[in-house]
């Protein structure tokens, strides 16, 4: 399904780093090294999830994506443009392109504004006056998005989570955008509405063509939707590649860990399953060399010296950051 | 779905925040005491000149005839009649009704003024100082600790006379509307803090919130965030805060002109009256009782409905 | 903790200089002369241009503002027939009471000090049980005759109640003497019933604005969760409001306390005025009305003394509470 035709990707990331500074404590220490260094490409039309556990800068990366942070250093381009440092004015004619998806569906819509408002906000924002109306828009949107547009007037309180964030969806969709950075979109919802709300992702960007940014701890929902999948780890993407070969042949220690965590996805038995131990350590001060090191398994004295970076092997697709990654199934033979 | 549960549900939707605050208002039974005795303030300092006109009395007329020997008023209680409602002033004899009713008109002209241009000065302050934090911030919360740190009765006593004395000499004679606007300025600078402060903090809260965010990732500017965004959801403390403030500023017009700062003789107010009254504390206490009862009426039915306008906005608030 | 302290300190003093600064600006600054109200009837111009010249009118602001700090600092001359050398914290002389500013105060601050001190004990204790009573049988009539007493108190003007409470106790039951300040070691029943009326009007006011706010935080405080975490894991209920709820909730008691007695220190104007008692509040109106500018800007700089000391002692006072606010 990857669009491999097009040579240039719609959004190209490079060493992206942000850097947060510590307060609070007694003395100053260095920064949180939230995200530490991201490579990753999005092609037109193409789901990319980026799966970690919390705390792992999955979130900051999606908010330095549209740009709601400044990254510290990489670069971001979008559809050919660099975007890393823009202003606002510079930003402006690629907003309609770029939309976000939030998590917290009680927290991303204005209480004060009818549904209708808010949908309609990203074209008003931008100036986009769509043929038939701002109104007819919204209501088209409202309808594809599954709400009913009689409620064009309603307020957010008058809704359920679930079409909550139904209406967020919509407020992305409104000025046509090209990528949606979807940051935990249903890990808010109950578990009965989540399944609803992610078909609707999928069918709309099958539908429209997106290009997605899915943020999610969750794996299950990440497999559903996403055709590639980047984990992450302290604020670094441990292992990137085509779903299929992160889900069935993962090669990264802490991709195998992650699965092996999930009861539905878990293939092996009881004893293959790798616990982890101890808790993730701080981004304030993270290990040295692999980050992943402290509670690898399979840790050897390089892993503390030297840092592991992404590489891709044998030409395929799928990278790995590790110094003794999983053979590969076939290799192993 | 009954016939009934589906014209309530047609009637609850589609009701604004606003809208149910307002509903909930409408049912409190404070709200609605205390409200009308606020229109019936407002309309009788509206109508101030209308009053005066059925009542036959001027503000300034003296009735010496009324007095006896040694200034103090003929009959009951300070002399009231059906002519004199409130009785009369001892020693210069003038009508206690008709004074009040002018007194109020000016200290709710000046007291709403204040409180209007304190609540745009501390908005507009509050939010962009909130919004665009850094070098505004710093500035602006300073300013507001430094305000902390002034005394404001002292301040205004002896700024008063200064302000006066650079625009008009020691004996000229001082306008009446000069001094009111001097008695506004000086509220609207040292209250506007309190507003800022407030405003500062609801937005500071605010601005991480999620929808904030949505609208800056469609790269909404800075008006857009503040007057469609961030506002709407703060009107409900800044009003709030302005119904409380009226009262303060009633209190301190007429603690201002209590102590001798506030408006000329010329003007009637309950400040300068209660001063004057206290004189007469012994012989007249008639002349004491109607204006501190009506300033006391005045600023309880202000603090009252501004509690319940809190209560009917914050429906969680416990205050 | 000390460098907490430190900055504290700093802070407040910085504040302090804002203030005479900006005092210093609004009535030297301003085009009025200050002189022309500041010495007594029938001045021939000859006596005012020598007053000029004594207070040093012809230099530039900074060197008069510097020579007034100076002045507060080391002490100064002052030149000229009345005073000579004025000793250290030198606030200038007034030549409408023809002393130094800084005997006036001395003369009138244990004055506002008995009014006020006393007085904000009496309106703490009266406020914080009241909140507490109506916080703890919240909904019943007890809560509601609090609330409805805090709120009529608020909406009190000081020089009413003082004067009821004067017509009542003094001129109709005779039970108190006129009010007057006796120094409390001369005779301290003279000293407390003479003042006694004052401190009970402004307990009656401010009382009323602790008890909301007790009330208000104390309610807060007991439905937040680690409250009912301590009720769940079976402490008693006096164990919990004691320990966990009481301080949570007195924090903003304390802040407001510092600011408002602070401000009271510098302005008992009302309550001065309405009892005819001579403090530090009736002296700047008496300064205001003479137009004598030394002790106008001495009363104003002595109140922001007041309100910088309370805040920094609530500053202080909070760190105790509440160790989180020592590294905000």
């Amino acid at each position: 399904m990857t669009d491999a035709a097009t040579p240039e990707p719609l959004l190209r990331v490079r060493g992206l780093t942000k850097h947060f500074p510590a307060r609070g404590g007694r003395r100053r220490s260095g920064p949180v090294r939230a995200v530490d260094g991201l490579d990753f490409e999005v092609r037109a039309g193409e789901t990319l999830g980026l799966v970690g556990e919390s705390g792992c800068g999955k979130t900051t990366t999606g908010r330095l994506l549209v740009r709601l942070l400044e990254p510290t250093g990489g670069s971001i381009e979008f559809a050919g443009r660099d975007i890393t440092h823009a202003g606002r004015r510079k930003l402006r004619p690629l907003r309609p392109d770029l939309q976000i998806i939030f998590q917290d569906p009680y927290a991303s819509l204005n209480p004060r504004h009818t549904v209708g408002r808010i949908i309609a906000m990203p074209l008003q924002v931008n100036g986009i006056t769509p043929a038939g109306g701002r109104k007819a828009r919204v209501r088209e949107l409202m309808e594809l998005v599954g709400l009913n547009p009689e409620h064009y007037d309603r307020y957010p309180h008058e809704f359920s989570g679930g079409q909550r964030q139904r209406i967020g969806i919509a407020r992305a969709l409104a000025p046509g955008p090209r990528l949606v950075v979807a940051d935990e979109p249903v890990s808010a919802l109950d578990v009965s509405i989540q399944a609803q709300v992610v078909n609707l992702l999928r069918d709309l960007q099958r539908e429209l063509g997106l290009a997605f940014v899915f943020i999610a701890h969750d794996l299950a929902v990440v497999r559903h939707f996403c055709q590639r999948v980047a984990v992450m780890y302290l604020g670094r993407i441990v292992e990137i590649g085509a779903r299929d070969d992160i889900y069935e042949r993962p090669r990264h220690p802490y991709t195998r860990a992650l699965l092996s965590a999930v009861p539905e996805v878990t293939r092996s038995g009881p004893a293959d399953r790798i616990r982890l131990t101890g808790d993730v350590p701080s981004a304030l001060d993270p290990p040295s060399g692999c980050r992943f090191r402290t509670r690898c398994p399979k840790a050897r004295d390089r892993c503390s010296v030297e840092e592991p970076a992404l590489t891709r092997r044998d030409g395929a697709d799928q990278a790995i950051a590790c110094h003794y990654p999983e053979p590969e199934p076939g290799a192993v033979g | 779905m009954s016939e009934r549960a589906e014209r309530q549900d047609r009637r609850l939707a589609g009701r604004s925040p606003g809208q149910l605050a307002w509903l909930r208002l409408r049912r409190d039974r404070t709200a609605l005491v205390s409200g009308a005795v606020l229109t019936l303030f407002v309309l009788v300092a509206c109508g101030a000149s209308l009053i005066e006109l059925a009542y036959g009395i001027d503000p300034r007329d003296q009735f010496q005839g009324k007095l006896d020997g040694s200034g103090m008023p003929l009959g009951y209680a300070g002399g009231i009649s059906t002519e004199h409602f409130f009785g009369l002033e001892p020693g210069l004899g003038r009508d206690i009704f008709i004074r009040l009713v002018h007194g109020l008109r000016w200290s709710l002209v000046i007291a709403l003024a204040a409180a209007v241009l304190t609540a745009v000065i501390g908005v507009v302050l509050g939010t962009l100082a909130g919004y665009l934090g850094g070098w505004l911030d710093a500035v602006v919360s300073w300013i507001t600790d430094l305000t902390l740190a002034m005394p404001f009765l002292v301040v205004a006593l002896a700024l008063t006379p200064t302000v006066t004395l650079r625009f008009y000499g020691q004996r000229d004679a001082v306008p009446p509307a000069f001094g009111i606007a001097v008695l506004i300025a000086i509220f609207a600078v040292f209250g506007w803090t309190s507003t800022a402060r407030l405003v500062r903090g609801q937005v500071i809260a605010l601005r991480e919130r999620e929808f904030v965010e949505a609208a800056r990732a469609s790269g909404a500017g800075l008006g857009h965030m503040l007057f469609r965004q961030l506002l709407p959801n703060i009107w409900a403390p800044i009003l709030v805060s302005f119904s409380l403030a009226v009262p303060q500023f009633i209190t301190g017009e007429a603690a201002l002109s209590f102590i001798g700062v506030g408006l000329g003789e010329e003007i009637p107010s309950f400040g300068r009256m209660i001063y004057q009254s206290l004189e007469y504390l012994q012989t007249d206490p008639a002349f004491v009782f109607f204006p501190g009862v009506t300033i006391f009426a005045l600023v309880f039915a202000f603090n009252l409905f501004g509690d319940a306008l809190r209560d009917a906005l914050d429906p969680k608030s416990v205050r | 903790m000390a460098r907490f302290l430190l900055r504290r300190a700093l802070s407040a003093v910085l504040t302090l200089f804002a203030v005479s600064v900006l005092t210093f600006l609004m009535f030297f600054a301003l085009p009025r002369d200050p002189v022309s109200g500041m010495c007594p009837k029938n001045c021939d111009p000859e006596r005012l241009e020598r007053v000029r010249q004594e207070l040093g009118l012809r230099d530039p602001l900074v060197t008069q503002y510097a020579g007034y700090l100076k002045g507060i600092v080391t002490g100064r001359d002052l030149g000229g027939a009345q005073g000579g050398r004025c000793d250290a914290p030198c606030l200038g002389w007034s030549y409408v009471n023809n002393e130094a500013v800084t005997d006036t105060l001395a003369r009138v601050l244990p004055v506002t000090l008995s009014i006020v001190i006393p007085a904000a004990i009496l309106w703490l204790l009266l406020g914080v049980g009241l909140g507490l009573v109506s916080a703890l049988r919240r909904g019943t009539w007890l809560d509601r005759a609090a609330i409805g007493f805090s709120l009529a108190g608020a909406s009190f003007q000081l020089y009413f109640v003082g004067a009821v409470l004067l017509l009542v106790f003094v001129y109709t039951l005779r039970w108190l003497p006129v009010p007057a300040y006796t120094p409390l070691s001369t005779d301290p029943w003279r000293w407390a019933s003479g003042l006694v009326l004052a401190w009970v009007s402004l307990a009656f006011l401010f009382s009323a604005i602790y008890a909301r706010l007790f009330r208000a935080q104390l309610l807060e405080t007991l439905s937040e969760d680690f409250v009912r975490t301590a009720r769940a894991k079976g402490l008693p209920r006096s164990r919990v409001y004691g320990r966990h709820a009481l301080r949570a909730a007195i924090t903003p008691v304390v802040t407001v306390a510092g600011l408002d007695v602070g401000a009271a220190l510098g302005g008992t104007v009302i309550t001065e005025t309405t009892f005819g008692i001579q403090g530090l509040g009736r002296t700047a109106v008496e300064a205001v009305r003479d137009g004598d500018l030394p002790t106008i800007m001495a009363t104003v700089l002595v109140a922001a003394v007041f309100v910088v000391l309370a805040n920094l002692l609530v500053d202080l006072l909070y760190a105790v509470i509440d160790p989180r606010v020592r590294f905000g």
